[in-house]
């Protein structure tokens, strides 16, 4: 299998201290990875610096790329929900195809069109976005980053103020996305979610990566203590696992 | 949003700047028949009124849908890179910097001594301004900083024109001053049309490359340049055609308030709050503005010489009172 990502040593310094210190992380086609840490742990920065939106220093497979090029192979859906202007929601999914300037209207409408129906977006598309709710706006720039049909897609807490139904949705999305080829990263805070829909999962604390592997090796009792402070219930089923935090560890 | 509705409406915008000019060409002080008028326009030498309409009303009804475009244009580029509603083409501190040439040209008694010393001054003054803030707002520099880069240059040249006007000793200059900086069409040449045109039509020509960019800023900063855009440069060159277009306009026009931030207000919705397609339609409709408003001042008072720029003002700042209030319903 291909890599999509390969990052070696990547560092992201703020002023003297590292915000991302040494990642070395390679995802490949068919892989659906959830980032997981406590705040300020540095999975925004991570993220941010693979695609080249803040300086790092190290080696990043997407950076060989002009800016135009890593757009066709790498979109990202950041944490803020930031739609600007009241535009209709189909407009702005309209906006990733920005990525593909020489497309034909067709493959254009044909982008636009998968990304809507993927996300369930059909009864949306006339409304002015900026009035959705906040899981409704969450959907609609979910489906502008697939419009972009880039096969790596970088999500900042896709799921944050999402409802049940619609964070497993949007995790049985990228899990098809993945299954058709592609790679999803996704910085996650349900640990739950993660566990269940994930292929693999890195840990980070501190700017640096200290568990990375299968949902059933980066969620050990040590490592929820150590990272998140965390007493859980894990139960590994044949149905997916089950995931609850039980309490906080003080100290 | 369909693009035949856009195209559409684009092309009554443009009939609607087209009747307006030729509304400016066919009212003024000097009563001309229709039929007059016209023929005067492509034919005749050196009668009166073939001078009145060639030297006098073509070249104001020229730069009144130049200015307006201009404004109307550099009003929905601002709003669009700065991704926020009000912000205007005087933002980035270019009319201001502008206005202060001018102004010192006219304390000086330069543009007595040489007509085209004022308007020259003015562009000098832009041309300042645009590489004073992008040497404070930096090539990395964000949008505060750039906004910030901009209050902070405006306040300057504001301070520096009223020290001129402070210390003038000459009160018509003073006076000359006062009248200037109100914004007016009235007395142009097409020497201004010249000196006004190329300038306008790089910055046209700048948006008109870089236009399509802006939209993707619609969803912020980080996902446009996720999507490709060089938002560095974007921010750069559309800086520049700002400052282009604001700087010619003030310089044959003065301060021409509210246009550049209303214009865009009222087109919005009809564009679908596509920035890309704003900017075209914003341009249309600038250029309508200021030939309604341009007409409008020389029926009102013929004989007392109105300034459009208090005319603009007057209708302007109302509307954006409106603005306000609507924003905050939409926001409570």
């Amino acid at each position: 299998m291909n890599a999509l990502l390969d990052v070696e040593n990547l560092s992201v310094l703020r002023g003297p201290c590292p915000v991302v210190n040494a990642v070395s992380l390679t995802v490949r086609a068919g892989e659906f990875v959830g980032l997981l840490g406590p705040n300020g742990a540095g999975k925004t920065t991570l993220m941010r610096g693979v695609l080249g939106l803040v300086p790092a220093v190290g080696r990043n497979s997407l950076l060989e790329h002009t800016p135009e090029a890593r757009a066709r192979l790498a979109a990202f859906l950041p944490q803020e929900r930031e739609i600007a202007w009241p535009m209709p929601a189909g407009d702005v999914v309209a906006l990733g195809r920005i990525a593909h300037p020489q497309a034909s209207a067709r493959q254009n409408r044909q982008a636009v069109e998968n990304a809507i129906a993927r996300m369930g977006l059909g009864p949306l598309r006339s409304r002015v976005a900026t009035q959705l709710s906040g899981g409704e706006k969450a959907r609609v720039l979910i489906a502008r980053a697939l419009a972009q049909e880039a096969p790596l897609l970088i999500a900042d807490e896709p799921t944050a103020g999402l409802d049940p139904a619609a964070q497993i949705a949007v995790m049985d999305v990228f899990s098809a996305h993945a299954k058709e080829g592609g790679a999803v990263v996704a910085s996650l805070h349900d640990l739950g979610l993660a566990a269940r829909h994930c292929t693999r999962l890195v840990l980070l604390e501190k700017g640096q990566i200290v568990a990375n592997g299968t949902p059933q090796e980066v969620l050990t009792e040590e490592n929820l203590a150590r990272v998140f402070h965390l007493r859980a219930h894990i139960e590994w089923l044949d149905s997916g696992p089950i995931f609850q935090p039980l309490s906080v560890i003080s100290g | 949003m369909n693009s035949m509705r856009y195209s559409l409406m684009i092309a009554l915008l443009f009939a609607l700047v087209m009747c307006l000019f030729a509304g400016s060409l066919l009212i003024g002080p000097a009563a001309i028949g229709l039929k007059a008028s016209v023929a005067a326009l492509f034919q005749g030498e050196g009668e009166m009124v073939t001078l009145v309409m060639r030297e006098v009303r073509l070249p104001r009804a020229i730069l009144g849908a130049l200015v307006g475009g201009a404004l109307g244009l550099s009003g929905a580029v601002m709003q669009g890179l700065l991704r926020n509603p009000l912000a205007e083409p005087g933002l980035i501190g270019t009319s201001s910097a502008a206005a202060l040439g001018a102004v010192i040209t006219i304390q000086t008694g330069l543009s007595a001594a040489f007509a085209l010393a004022l308007p020259l001054a003015a562009l000098a003054g832009a041309l300042i301004s645009v590489g004073l803030i992008l040497l404070l707002a930096g090539p990395r520099g964000t949008i505060l900083t750039l906004i910030l880069a901009g209050i902070g240059l405006s306040a300057l040249a504001t301070a520096f024109t009223s020290l001129v006007l402070n210390l003038s000793p000459n009160p018509f200059a003073a006076s000359e001053i006062m009248f200037w900086m109100m914004g007016s069409l009235a007395d142009r040449s097409m020497l201004h049309v010249q000196l006004a045109l190329p300038f306008m039509v790089l910055g046209a020509l700048i948006m008109a490359r870089t236009g399509g960019w802006l939209k993707a800023l619609t969803l912020g900063e980080d996902a446009a340049t996720s999507m490709g855009v060089n938002v560095t440069r974007l921010r750069i060159l559309l800086v520049v055609a700002t400052a282009s277009l604001v700087g010619a306009a003030t310089a044959v026009a003065g301060a021409i308030g509210f246009v550049g931030l209303i214009v865009p207000h009222l087109l919005r919705r009809a564009v679908g709050a596509n920035p890309t397609r704003l900017l075209w339609a914003s341009a249309l409709g600038g250029a309508a503005v200021i030939l309604a408003a341009d007409v409008a001042v020389r029926i009102i008072a013929p004989d007392r010489d109105l300034k459009l720029g208090v005319l603009t003002a007057l209708v302007g700042a109302p509307f954006f009172l409106n603005l306000i209030l609507r924003t905050r319903r939409e926001t409570a």
